[in-house]
């Protein structure tokens, strides 16, 4: 009656064993609790999307759902306020305005909308924002015309930069800005407002200036004679003659132009008939006669 | 003694390695049962004091995260005797610490009872180089110990320098840096059958782990079962055990003398066995259960059913008393005091200062050991628990795990040994690939 109870050996055989060690290594432990749970995402989520069709439709779907984020009212943008423009850079700007209004706001490129507007002659500068309530805020600073520009086609109107504003065809649309003519008049606008600035103590009409050889300026009476200014400092040259006029009547004389080049040297032109007259003088009273029509002090 | 630093400095780098990995397995092959601890090292204070003599190693702060006991098999008197029977065992035992600890341990610090160990006391003396003594001194003193035959087929399990002695002064802990002429060293050696060694670590190599330290159960137990003041002022720890019964002697927190008797807890059970007729389960259920030393009158009426599967109802149906047990068990426990009496009293155990006996392992759970003990060995005998460890599960806390809990400590905070210490550079052989690159690295 004694009941057999076959006793198993408790041990766990070598392979079972080894297949514990096994699981009990970090490494596998980490392969099984993050690496095959990856794997399977993976596997899934790289079947589903291996159907081009299935693409298309999710690429679609988030099309859609992010076009109607963007389309809400509070995104879109109704109204463009200028503030700072004049009426004629307001409507240039209404028309390169490229977006159709009302528009979403994740449509603006703000970068590029800004250059666009700067790229605009009469601006210089632009800041853009867009205000709640769907308001787009361009705040623009303008150029202010300073002088003309007498080129071949007409008159340009520059600022005080040099650069040009607009074309007029008359002279008489901006009759309070001085003329400049020459090339390369526009690069030395400063210096030219400073001329005309001290020229005015001469109280004389002026015509203008013209830059010679692109380097100096010739002031231009508004009989026509010239006053040569040298390269540097000009507006000294321009009180010395001044200081002349006060002194001996210079301007009055008959004379072509006044050369103020050579500091140490001013020199001047006289016309042909004060030439003559001069001639006429000197030989009826004796004087040694002068063989050019030059004048030293 | 060139192969032995060989080898107990490769056990010595794995252990290092295995620490520094953080894990490491703690093996007790006993003779009634096997126990795996997994400790892991938490990296506190590891390496703090690496320089000093006191604690080489000086690792500490480490966790027990797995435990796991198994009954024995193929064990007897503390040896392996059948290979494949104590693999499967150690198997069993490190699977389930293993599982417990959730963790794969590859390295293993394992101890046995038995094998035949032998205490030796090396002296030896040198004359100092310097003015003070440097480490190449110490290496120099100890490899100067004479070391006394051995024996065939024997190993060197532990070889700690006890005591330094510096010209006149003895009893230096660490002479490093102190002056002096003349350095002396004494030196205890306990060696084992090397036929034990190879096959415990055969055993742990099929398990695909490697060996990465051997202790002395005897030693061990010491360790964890002696407080600190019997370290110090000398005591001796029995380990009864289930196949011996292991003695070590401690004095000045290091371990003089070590033996093991090859007496143990089962064959007390064999004695109930035969005494009463019954299986050996049965007779091991019995005497832990009633098991006893000191017959009191009430035991002649306490009756123990011993059962049985024989079918007949006379045979199955015995009773004995607990008297009777009693009677079985208490001469063969007596041997194995006496006999343990006879060792402590070869060793000299009577002329240290202090004369503390502290009982540990699982027979010291007899009751009433306490009051035979003090009369075979002397008045001074107490039982000793293992000291407790940081994760330790209560059911491995008992006097049985003393061995087991030794191991961690042993692991933890190892005593100096032999091989710690450098070989002194005139040991080298001759244009030795080593001494030049010790003269690199000492140069540049």
């Amino acid at each position: 009656m004694r009941p057999v109870i076959p006793r198993a050996d408790p041990s766990p055989s070598r392979l079972r064993y080894r297949l514990e060690r096994m699981r009990l290594t970090p490494g596998y432990r980490r392969l099984t609790r993050l690496g095959l749970p990856l794997l399977v995402v993976a596997g899934v989520a790289g079947g589903y999307l291996y159907d081009a069709d299935r693409r298309a439709n999710i690429a679609d779907r988030i099309a859609e759902i992010r076009r109607q984020i963007e389309t809400r009212p509070e995104f879109m943008v109704h109204l463009i306020e200028l503030e700072g423009a004049s009426a004629g850079v307001q409507e240039d700007i209404h028309e390169i305005f490229p977006y159709d209004l009302p528009a979403s706001s994740f449509d603006f490129d703000m970068a590029a909308l800004r250059e666009m507007i700067e790229g605009l002659p009469a601006v210089a500068r632009a800041e853009l924002r867009i205000r709640q309530g769907g308001v787009l805020r361009v705040a623009v600073t303008e150029r202010v015309p300073v002088t003309l520009w007498r080129t071949r086609h007409g008159f340009e109107v520059l600022d005080i930069s040099g650069a040009a504003i607009a074309t007029v065809e008359a002279r008489t649309t901006h009759a309070d800005l001085p003329v400049l003519a020459g090339s390369g008049a526009d690069l030395a606008v400063p210096q030219a407002l400073d001329i005309l600035a001290s020229a005015t103590a001469l109280k004389r009409p002026l015509r203008g200036l013209v830059r010679m050889g692109e380097r100096r300026w010739d002031l231009v009476l508004g009989d026509g004679r010239r006053v040569r200014l040298p390269e540097r400092e000009p507006v000294r040259a321009v009180e010395r003659v001044i200081v002349l006029d006060r002194a001996s009547d210079l301007l009055e004389r008959d004379l072509v132009s006044i050369d103020m080049r050579l500091s140490t040297r001013p020199t001047v032109r006289m016309s042909e008939h004060a030439t003559e007259e001069w001639w006429r003088i000197t030989r009826a009273s004796g004087l040694p006669a002068i063989s050019s029509g030059t004048e030293t002090r | 003694m060139i192969e032995l630093y060989e080898s107990q400095r490769a056990m010595r780098a794995m252990r290092k390695a295995a620490i520094q990995r953080g894990v490491v397995a703690v093996l007790d092959v006993g003779t009634s049962k096997i126990s795996c601890l997994v400790l892991r090292f938490d990296g506190t204070g590891r390496f703090a004091a690496a320089e000093e003599v006191g604690r080489m190693a000086g690792q500490a702060g480490f966790r027990v995260i797995g435990a796991a006991t198994t009954r024995s098999r193929g064990v007897r008197l503390g040896e392996i005797e059948a290979m494949a029977e104590t693999e499967r065992a150690i198997r069993t035992a490190v699977q389930a610490a293993q599982k417990m600890a959730q963790i794969r341990v590859d390295h293993v610090i394992a101890c046995f009872s038995g094998a035949r160990p032998r205490s030796y006391g090396l002296a030896g003396e040198v004359d100092i180089t310097g003015q003070t003594v440097t480490e190449n001194d110490i290496s120099r003193v100890l490899s100067a110990c004479d070391v006394p035959d051995i024996g065939e087929e024997r190993e060197v399990l532990h070889a700690q320098p006890v005591n330094f002695a510096l010209d006149h002064r003895s009893g230096l802990i660490d002479p490093r840096g102190q002056i002096g002429n003349w350095l002396a060293t004494d030196m205890h050696m306990l060696t084992v059958d090397g036929v034990a060694v190879q096959n415990l670590a055969h055993c742990v190599k099929r398990c695909d782990m490697e060996l990465a330290g051997v202790g002395s159960s005897a030693y061990v137990s010491g360790i964890a079962a002696l407080v600190e003041d019997e370290q110090e002022l000398g005591a001796a720890c029995i380990d009864l055990g289930g196949g011996s019964a292991g003695l070590s002697i401690f004095i000045k927190k290091h371990m003089i003398y070590a033996d093991c008797v090859r007496i143990g807890g089962d064959h007390v059970t064999s004695d109930i066995s035969m005494g009463l007729q019954v299986p050996q389960a049965t007779a091991e259920r019995i005497k832990t259960f009633y098991g006893g030393v000191v017959a009191t009158g009430m035991d002649d009426r306490e009756m123990i059913e011993t059962g049985g599967e024989t079918g007949d109802y006379e045979h199955d149906r015995r009773k004995v008393s607990r008297a009777e047990l009693i009677g079985i068990m208490r001469p063969r426990v007596e041997e194995i005091l006496e006999e343990v009496r006879a060792r402590l009293d070869a060793a000299g155990f009577d002329h240290l200062p202090s004369q503390q006996i502290v009982l540990t392992g699982g027979g010291s759970q007899i009751p009433g050991l306490d009051g035979l003990a003090s009369r075979i060995l002397g008045q001074r005998v107490r039982l000793g628990r293992p000291l407790r460890v940081h994760g330790l599960p209560q059911a491995a806390t008992g006097p049985a795990f003393a061995s087991a809990v030794g191991m961690c400590l042993f692991a933890a905070n190892p005593q100096d040994e032999w091989w710690d210490f450098d070989i002194p550079v005139d040991r080298y052989p001759a244009r030795s690939l080593r001494r030049a690159v010790k003269w690199f690295k000492d140069n540049w």
